[in-house]
C-alpha cells in the first residue's frame, strides 16, 4: 500500500520571492516505511514535508495522501486529513506555554471532536509511552529540551495517525538527547504507521530504512528507489 | 474523518486566550466596562430622578389652586369671601385651605433693620390646615396652632427663614412684623407645588385681621380633589368660587410644574447616551486592536492548530469568541459599576434607586455587539493565515 505519493509535484512561490522550492518531484512511500529526507539548507525538504502534510498546496503536479489526491480538496477535507491521519513533530516543539504537558498532548485530539475526558485519558497513555507521565502537570517551560520534544511526539501520536511527519526533530537538541528522540520516532513505525523525518544528521538518517536526498528542489538520491 | 471542534471546546479556547494574557485582557475589558458603566449610569440616574418626580406627580396630581385674577382692564379682582365655603360644598373636593395676602406689611429681623429691606418676603394669613392640604412638612418647631389664633405668632416659609437668617428656633426667636414683634414658632420645608409659600411669613387669619388690618377675602385657595375627577372639579371651580366674575379666577394645577421638570431632567439623556456610545466605540476599537496584535503574536499557535487539524473556520471562531468574551466581561463589570454609580447618585440626590430592567440587558447587549464587531476583522485575519507560513513564525 502507498501511504504518500508525489507525482511531478512542484512548488514555486510567487514574486517578490519568486523561488522554486521544489521542482517536479515524484516519490512514493509505502505504508510502514521509515524515510529520512536529507539535503542542504534550501533544498526544499520543508516544502516537501508541507506538501505531504497538506499544509501547503503544490503549484503543479499532484500529492496523494492515503490514496486521495489532495490538490483539489477543500480546506475542510484537508483539515480532516490532518486531524485524523497525520501527526506533526516540529524542530522548535510548538508547545503551548499556557497549557500543562497533559493538555498540550490532549490538544492533539481537539479537532477530532472528542470529549475532553477521552482526550485527557488518551493523552496520559501517550505520555506513558514517551515516559513523561510524571511530568503531566508541568508547564512546557519547566521541561528540558528533550522532554519538550517527547511531549510534542506524544501529541503527534496521541491519535495514532497513519503518518508521522517530523521536521528536524533533533535540530534543537544535543546529540545524546537527539538519539533518544530518534529512537522514539523510529519505534513509532509499525505495519500501519509511516514515518518521514527531515534531518541534517547522518546518524538520524542511518536510523531510518530509506534515505531521500534533495538538492535544489530535486531528488538526487533515493536508497529505496526501485 | 472530519475535522470537528465541539462548542464547549471552542468556548474553552476563547476563555484560554483571555486567561493566558490577563493584564492585557483586563485592560481592554476595562475600556468596555467604563463605557457600559457610563451608559447604564446615565439611564439609571435619569430614571431614578424621573421616578422621584413621577412619584411626587402622582401625589400632587389632585392639588388645585384658585387665585384672585384680574379683569380685562387689569384691575385686581379679589375672591368673594364666600368662595372657600362654596368650594367645600363641591362633593369631590377634599381638603381646602385658604391664604390671604396681607399687603403693606414687611417682615424684618428687628426694628433696627430699615423698612426698605423686605427681603422679598410676603406676609400671608393662613389656616391651620395649610400643611396638611399641601402635604408640606414642618422642618423646625410647629405650625400655627390655637395660640396663634389670638397671639402674635408666625411660621416662616423655607426661603423666608433663610433670608431672615433663622435656622434654629429658640423660645425667644422673634421677627419684627408690621410694627410689632412676632414669635417664630415654626419653619416649613420647601413646598414644591406651592413655591409662593416658601417666600412667605405666615400668620393666622384672626391675628392678621386684628393686628395687621387684613380685610377678609382670601387671595388664594388650595384644594385637593378626588384624583379621578380633577378635571371636572377644575372646570366648575371658577363658577363655584366667583359666580359673578368666573373669568376673573385663575385655576391652576401645580403638578404641571413637575411635568415640565420631568422633561427638563431627561432632556440631556440623549446627549449623554451619545457620548457613552462614542466611549463604547473607542472601547471596541481597543479590543479590535488588541486582537489584531494577538493574531500577529500567535501566528505560530495558529499554524500549530492548523497542523493538528483545525479548519480555518475553527481558528476564526477561537479569536472571535475571545473578542466577544472580552467585551462581555467588560460589559458585566460595566453594568455593575453603572448600577453602583446610579445608587450613589440616587442617594446623594435623595431619589429612589430605579433601574429599569432593560438597562442592564441593553448594557450587556451593547457590549456583546461591540465584541462581535471588534472580533470580525482579527478573526478573518487569523483564518486567512496560510498554515505553513504561520508555522514559520518565530515563537
Amino acid at each position: 500500500m502507498i501511504a504518500l505519493e508525489l507525482r511531478g509535484a512542484g512548488k514555486a512561490y510567487p514574486p517578490p520571492t519568486a523561488v522554486t522550492a521544489l521542482a517536479d518531484v515524484t516519490l512514493s512511500v509505502a505504508t510502514g516505511e521509515t524515510v529520512a529526507i536529507t539535503g542542504p539548507s534550501g533544498s526544499g525538504k520543508s516544502t516537501l514535508l508541507n506538501l505531504l502534510g497538506t499544509l501547503e498546496r503544490p503549484s503543479c503536479g499532484a500529492v496523494f495522501v492515503a490514496g486521495t489526491d489532495t490538490s483539489r480538496l477543500p480546506d475542510r477535507a484537508l483539515s480532516g486529513l490532518r486531524a485524523w491521519r497525520i501527526g506533526f513533530v516540529f524542530q522548535d516543539f510548538h508547545l503551548l506555554e499556557h497549557l500543562t504537558v497533559l493538555d498540550n498532548v490532549a490538544t492533539g485530539l481537539l479537532y477530532r471532536g472528542v470529549s475532553a475526558g477521552r482526550r485527557r485519558a488518551a493523552a496520559l497513555q501517550a505520555l506513558e509511552r514517551v515516559g513523561l507521565a510524571a511530568r503531566r502537570a508541568h508547564r512546557p517551560s519547566q521541561l528540558s529540551g528533550g522532554e519538550r520534544q517527547r511531549t510534542a511526539i506524544a501529541r503527534a501520536v496521541v491519535g495514532e495517525p497513519d503518518i508521522v511527519l517530523a521536521d528536524e526533530p533533533t535540530g534543537n537538541l544535543d546529540s545524546s538527547t537527539g538519539a533518544e528522540i530518534i529512537g522514539l520516532i523510529a519505534g513509532l513505525a509499525g505495519p500501519r504507521t509511516t514515518v518521514l523525518v527531515i534531518t541534517h544528521d547522518t546518524t538520524v538518517a542511518a536510523a531510518m530504512a530509506r534515505e531521500v536526498r534533495l538538492r535544489d528542489g530535486r531528488v538526487v538520491a533515493d536508497t529505496g528507489a526501485t | 474523518m472530519r475535522s470537528r471542534l465541539q462548542a464547549v471546546d471552542a468556548a474553552a479556547l476563547g476563555a484560554l486566550g483571555i486567561q493566558a494574557r490577563r493584564v492585557r485582557s483586563a485592560l481592554s475589558a476595562l475600556g468596555i466596562a467604563v463605557a457600559i458603566a457610563a451608559l447604564v449610569a446615565v439611564l439609571g440616574i435619569a430614571a431614578s430622578a424621573k421616578a422621584d418626580l413621577l412619584a411626587q406627580l402622582g401625589a400632587e396630581g389632585n392639588l388645585l389652586t384658585l387665585a384672585a385674577g384680574q379683569t380685562f382692564s387689569g384691575n385686581a379682582v379679589p375672591l368673594p369671601t364666600t368662595a372657600e365655603a362654596m368650594i367645600r360644598a363641591v362633593p369631590p373636593v377634599g381638603e381646602v385651605t385658604a391664604v390671604a395676602n396681607v399687603s403693606g406689611v414687611t417682615v424684618r429681623r428687628s426694628a433696627a433693620v430699615p423698612a426698605i429691606n423686605t427681603g422679598g418676603i410676603t406676609v400671608l394669613a393662613a389656616q391651620p390646615s395649610l400643611p396638611h392640604t399641601l402635604s408640606a412638612t414642618v422642618l423646625r418647631g410647629r405650625f400655627l396652632g390655637g395660640v396663634a389664633q389670638r397671639y402674635p405668632e408666625v411660621a416662616l416659609g423655607y426661603s423666608a427663614a433663610q433670608n431672615l437668617g433663622i435656622s434654629v428656633l429658640g423660645p425667644t426667636t422673634q421677627v419684627y412684623l408690621g410694627g410689632q414683634y412676632f414669635a417664630v414658632v415654626g419653619i416649613l420645608a420647601p413646598v414644591d407645588v406651592a413655591p409662593e409659600i416658601d417666600d412667605a411669613a405666615l400668620v393666622s387669619f384672626p391675628v392678621a385681621q386684628s393686628l395687621l388690618g387684613l380685610d377678609s377675602a382670601p387671595s388664594r385657595i388650595y384644594l385637593r380633589a378626588d384624583p379621578d375627577q380633577v378635571a371636572a372639579v377644575a372646570a366648575v371651580l371658577p363658577f363655584t368660587a366667583s359666580p359673578e366674575q368666573p373669568e376673573a379666577v385663575e385655576v391652576r394645577r401645580p403638578s404641571d410644574v413637575l411635568v415640565a421638570r420631568v422633561a427638563a431632567k431627561t432632556a440631556f439623556v440623549g446627549l449623554f447616551l451619545a457620548l457613552g456610545a462614542v466611549a463604547l466605540l473607542v472601547g471596541g476599537v481597543g479590543i479590535a486592536n488588541i486582537m489584531v496584535i494577538s493574531v500577529l503574536e500567535r501566528r505560530a499557535e495558529i499554524g500549530l492548530r492548523r497542523s493538528l487539524g483545525a479548519r480555518s473556520r475553527h481558528v476564526a471562531v477561537q479569536f472571535f469568541l475571545e473578542s466577544t468574551a472580552l467585551a462581555l466581561i467588560g460589559g458585566v463589570l460595566g453594568v455593575a459599576l453603572g448600577i453602583l454609580a446610579t445608587a450613589v447618585a440616587a442617594r446623594i440626590g435623595h431619589n429612589p434607586v430605579t433601574i429599569p430592567l432593560y438597562v442592564p440587558f441593553t448594557g450587556l447587549g451593547a457590549a456583546a455587539a461591540v465584541g462581535v464587531l471588534a472580533g470580525v476583522y482579527p478573526a478573518a485575519r487569523a483564518a486567512r493565515l496560510a498554515p505553513a507560513q504561520a508555522l514559520r513564525a518565530i515563537t
